[in-house]
């Protein structure tokens, strides 16, 4: 055939017929994408020092096993309230001259996903601990450690955050470990990293393929609670540790602590909810409860784990008890 | 959903069949191998008994076998007709006798054929190309094998330019752009002026895009462990001015070799040529499209990423080894390809498909669905290209199957061949919804990446490169390490993908169920991570028989032969009689 036998004609044809199609299903839907679309009404940009954050965080390739989008699918449920919409990364822009627009979405899950880990774990002091040696708060991760990020020091300071390390993992540093400006820089960036909320009156998109509602709980469980130890393992572990004796000079331990084990269950529910700083030896906490949504039957469930857990032997609490507890909290800082 | 029975689901199903065949055809070829083996074992047991039986021979039993020799012996002398005249073969018919040597541990494989000449300048050419590509692949995979090992053992060390996300798109980028790219626009620099019958336009112009590429590659290199990347889309880490040098070292070897093909002396442009020409174009567009910056503020970017990383795999590395493969195939088995029209139909089916599914790497994401949808319609329409072209190499190999045996570089081809459908189809099956549930974001990704730029381009580009260079350089690699190459290589790929598979699938299952912690999946995941640390390994080490035997290849200097046929002797006193004159 004529047409085969004359390259001019025959390459032509390829490449008009590739960037043809490049056109519907890259560069169109690109810029339609790129149009339509704007930040959510309250979404907050990035702070100078955040921004500053994002950029080492980019430079040290985090986005290798950190992912940041919620999918609409039910599994992703616990990465974030709703699933991520186009107006979420429609405020991120070129970072510069050399480098290209970084959303940071990802393709693989090695680690967690950081979509909203800026309410799930906002502690200053465990993220920093965390970047310095990640398996000094978290002893199974695999994630690696950035000690470049700090400075050894004789002396804390004027502005300067130390890092509290524990013993095993000062390896023959004697001075103090001091938080350089970029690790603080990338922990304002982790902690800025929050899902924006949809304007009122918006329902969220649905999560797909929800698992099947099935009667949880094994045989004579206190009144269909849910799990305690998973509720413990995901919001609370990394800072008490599985074992909860917490980490010396960091976050305090939860065996044998009379706030656990005494009978203020105000106090108690309070912590959980708000947060807690009354301790300069240890780290602040920050109000878990609050940022994660957690309801009354899951902080009864956690209240519980930790009240029977480690040698602890309080007597369990109801759900009745924290959710009253709970709905003071609710009105007390509404205002 | 959780409790669902997953061998129910079609995506899985598919996978398991697939992941089934290499084995099987790994274990026929090294059943085959050992029956060769344990044949030759037992002829020599035979031969052994045989010479106590000699022994033994009584005078009288000797006396009665000569008597019996000689009867059997007798003949007419067989000049009878002839004469004493001396028998001469004016038409050399009679060539390339082998004698029988002894009794071999390794099995004698095929030589490589001698083919028609080509300019020493372009087989210089082409073995720098190779040389650059076989340090790259030595020098990524030493990455590669190092971040694996950072997967069990995280603390191996603390310097900056060593962690792992740095590295990891250095193994990438390095084993893509300067290992993969350019062994095929080396091997390029072959085909593509043997089936265009002229020489190549411009053997300078090689030289200079192999220098671009090279430079393109350290500088990204040394970028991405300084922490100078483009923003974190995968193997579009390399930031532009980088990626550029990459794209102007392809472009004027595009335009070398299309002068080459506007000039050729056969009527019709040869298959090979289509996909070749067209690889690097699309290369071309691929790259303006991911690196322009109108369209990536926002999901935009995403929607370039997702067409940008699949394109860069289907349209450049595939495209480009299967144009190879349709010229080195039929050279290799020494008879024409089985259907030209397939590879036809497989070309535009190719471009027709394969640039749509792009965005299946970010199913449920926050991507228009309909995008979604289209990439999954196409990933199930890559099933037309993908047979069509594996039908198209099996059905050549038919009738030929027993070279397979004495070769030692067509069980690479198998291998690619196999690969190249197994790998395929399983990603069709990983797009469908479902699957992106089980597998999403899990090592099963990291698996399939490795069974098809391992198991296809890999084997592929090997097979091309033990073909030609013996031909440009005269010299043949050692068989042995060939063969451990080989098999360290598909062993190594075996180990390293299965596990990450299992334990991606159950980790997977894990996330879906809910009621486990994130961390407990880490767990999970160690053992099947220190299985890939294993089989990364011993991949790791077949490339450091790959670079031994192409560096014997290229450098060894050859025994002192003494000359035995009659050409090489006339050659000899040739050259020894221009050696006088012009002394």
């Amino acid at each position: 055939m004529e047409f085969f036998d004359n390259h001019k004609k025959l390459f032509r044809t390829a490449l008009g017929l590739f960037v043809g199609l490049t056109l519907i299903v890259a560069i169109r839907p690109a810029i339609n994408n790129q149009n339509n679309n704007a930040p959510l009404p309250n979404y907050e940009p990035l702070s100078e020092q955040a921004y500053l954050g994002k950029k080492s965080f980019i430079a040290n390739g985090c986005v290798a096993c950190h992912t940041q989008q919620v999918r609409n699918v039910d599994m992703d449920k616990i990465w974030g309230n709703r699933p991520g919409i186009a107006a979420d990364y429609a405020g991120i822009t070129r970072t510069d001259f050399w480098r290209n627009t970084a959303t940071l979405m990802g393709t693989e899950r090695t680690g967690p996903d950081l979509t909203n880990i800026g309410a799930r774990q906002p502690s200053m002091a465990w993220n920093l601990l965390h970047l310095y040696q990640p398996r000094a708060v978290v002893g199974k991760s695999i994630m690696p450690a950035y000690p470049w990020l700090f400075q050894i020091k004789n002396k804390v300071g004027k502005d300067e955050v130390e890092v509290v390390v524990p013993d095993a993992y000062r390896k023959g540093i004697n001075g103090k470990i001091i938080a350089s400006q970029e690790a603080l820089n990338l922990v304002a960036y982790i902690q800025s990293l929050k899902q924006t909320q949809l304007p009122n009156g918006k329902a969220p998109m649905e999560f797909l393929y929800k698992k099947k509602e099935s009667p949880t709980g094994k045989k004579g469980s206190t009144l269909n609670l849910p799990d305690g130890k998973l509720l413990y393992t995901n919001n609370c572990m990394s800072c008490h540790q599985a074992n909860g004796e917490g980490l010396k000079g960091a976050f305090p331990p939860l065996k044998g602590s009379p706030i656990v084990l005494g009978d203020n269950l105000e106090l108690y529910v309070n912590i959980i909810m708000l947060g807690y700083d009354p301790r300069p030896e240890y780290a602040t906490m920050n109000a878990v409860g609050t940022d994660n949504n957690l309801t009354p039957e899951e902080v009864t469930a956690i209240i519980n784990h930790e009240r029977t857990s480690w040698g602890n032997n309080a007597k369990k609490v109801t759900t009745e008890e924290v959710k009253k507890i709970m709905d003071f909290i609710k009105i007390t800082t509404k205002k | 959903m959780g409790t669902k029975n997953i061998f129910n689901e079609w995506g899985i199903i598919i996978t398991l069949l697939l992941i089934a065949l290499p084995i099987i055809v790994a274990s026929i070829l090294a059943i085959v191998k050992a029956k060769a083996i344990i044949k030759n074992y037992l002829e020599k047991k035979e031969q052994e008994r045989f010479n106590n039986y000699v022994k033994d021979l009584t005078p009288i039993e000797v006396e009665k076998l000569e008597q019996r020799k000689r009867a059997l012996e007798f003949a007419l002398s067989n000049n009878e007709l002839s004469g004493e005249t001396t028998p001469i073969d004016n038409k050399g018919l009679i060539d390339n006798v082998s004698e029988v040597e002894t009794l071999r541990f390794i099995e004698q494989k095929k030589k490589s054929q001698p083919r028609p000449y080509i300019e020493p300048e372009l087989s210089k050419l082409i073995i720098w190309y190779l040389g650059c590509a076989t340090f790259w692949l030595l020098f990524g995979t030493t990455v590669g094998e190092y971040l694996g090992i950072k997967f069990v053992a995280p603390d191996v060390d603390h310097y900056s330019w060593l962690s792992f996300g740095r590295l990891r798109p250095v193994h990438t980028n390095a084993v893509f752009w300067g290992w993969a790219s350019l062994a095929m626009m080396g091997l390029a620099y072959y085909v593509i002026p043997r089936v265009s019958n002229v020489p190549i336009a411009s053997i300078r112009t090689g030289y200079r895009s192999l220098i671009l590429i090279n430079v393109s590659v350290v500088l990204g290199s040394l970028f991405l462990m300084a922490g100078i990347n483009n923003g974190g889309g995968e193997y579009r880490e390399y930031i532009w001015p980088v990626m550029a040098l990459f794209g102007i070292g392809v472009f004027i070897s595009l335009r070398n070799f299309f002068k080459t093909i506007a000039k050729r002396t056969t009527k019709e442009i040869y298959v090979s040529n289509w996909y070749i020409i067209s690889a690097m174009m699309f290369l071309l567009v691929i790259a303006v499209v991911a690196y322009w910056p109108s369209w990536q503020t926002g999901l935009g970017e995403t929607v370039v990423q997702g067409y940008y990383m699949h394109q860069g795999v289907g349209m450049w590395f595939m495209l480009f080894n299967l144009g190879l493969m349709y010229y080195f195939l039929p050279q290799q088995l020494n008879k024409p390809i089985y259907s030209y029209s397939l590879g036809i139909l497989a070309f535009w089916a190719q471009i027709l498909f394969y640039t749509l599914i792009g965005t299946h790497h970010f199913i449920f994401s926050a991507i228009p669905w309909w995008l979604q949808t289209v990439a999954i319609v196409g990933s199930a329409g890559m099933i037309i290209p993908v047979v069509a072209g594996t039908t198209n190499f099996l059905m050549t190999f038919k009738g030929s199957w027993h070279k397979l045996s004495g070769s030692y570089t067509l069980p690479f081809y198998l291998i690619g061949i196999i690969f190249y459908f197994t790998g395929s189809l399983q990603g069709t099956a990983e797009a469908f919804r479902f699957t992106n549930l089980v597998w999403h974001f899990t090592d099963f990704t990291v698996a399939h990446s490795h069974l098809t730029m391992y198991g296809i381009i890999c084997f592929m580009l090997w097979g091309f490169i033990y073909t030609i260079v013996p031909r440009l350089t005269g010299k043949e690699p050692p068989q042995i390490t060939v063969g451990a190459h080989f098999w360290l290589a598909l062993i190594g790929l075996l180990f390293y993908t299965f596990p990450l598979m299992y334990g991606s699938t159950l980790r997977g299952l894990m996330w879906m169920e809910g009621t486990k912690s994130f961390i407990e999946s880490v767990e999970l995941m160690a053992p099947y991570w220190l299985w890939r640390a294993i089989g990364g390994s011993l991949m790791w080490l077949s490339h450091i028989l790959f670079a031994y035997n192409f560096y014997v290849m290229v450098k060894r200097k050859d025994k002192i032969t003494v000359p035995t046929s009659p050409i090489d002797i006339l050659k000899a006193k040739q050259e020894m009689d221009t050696q006088a004159q012009t002394n």
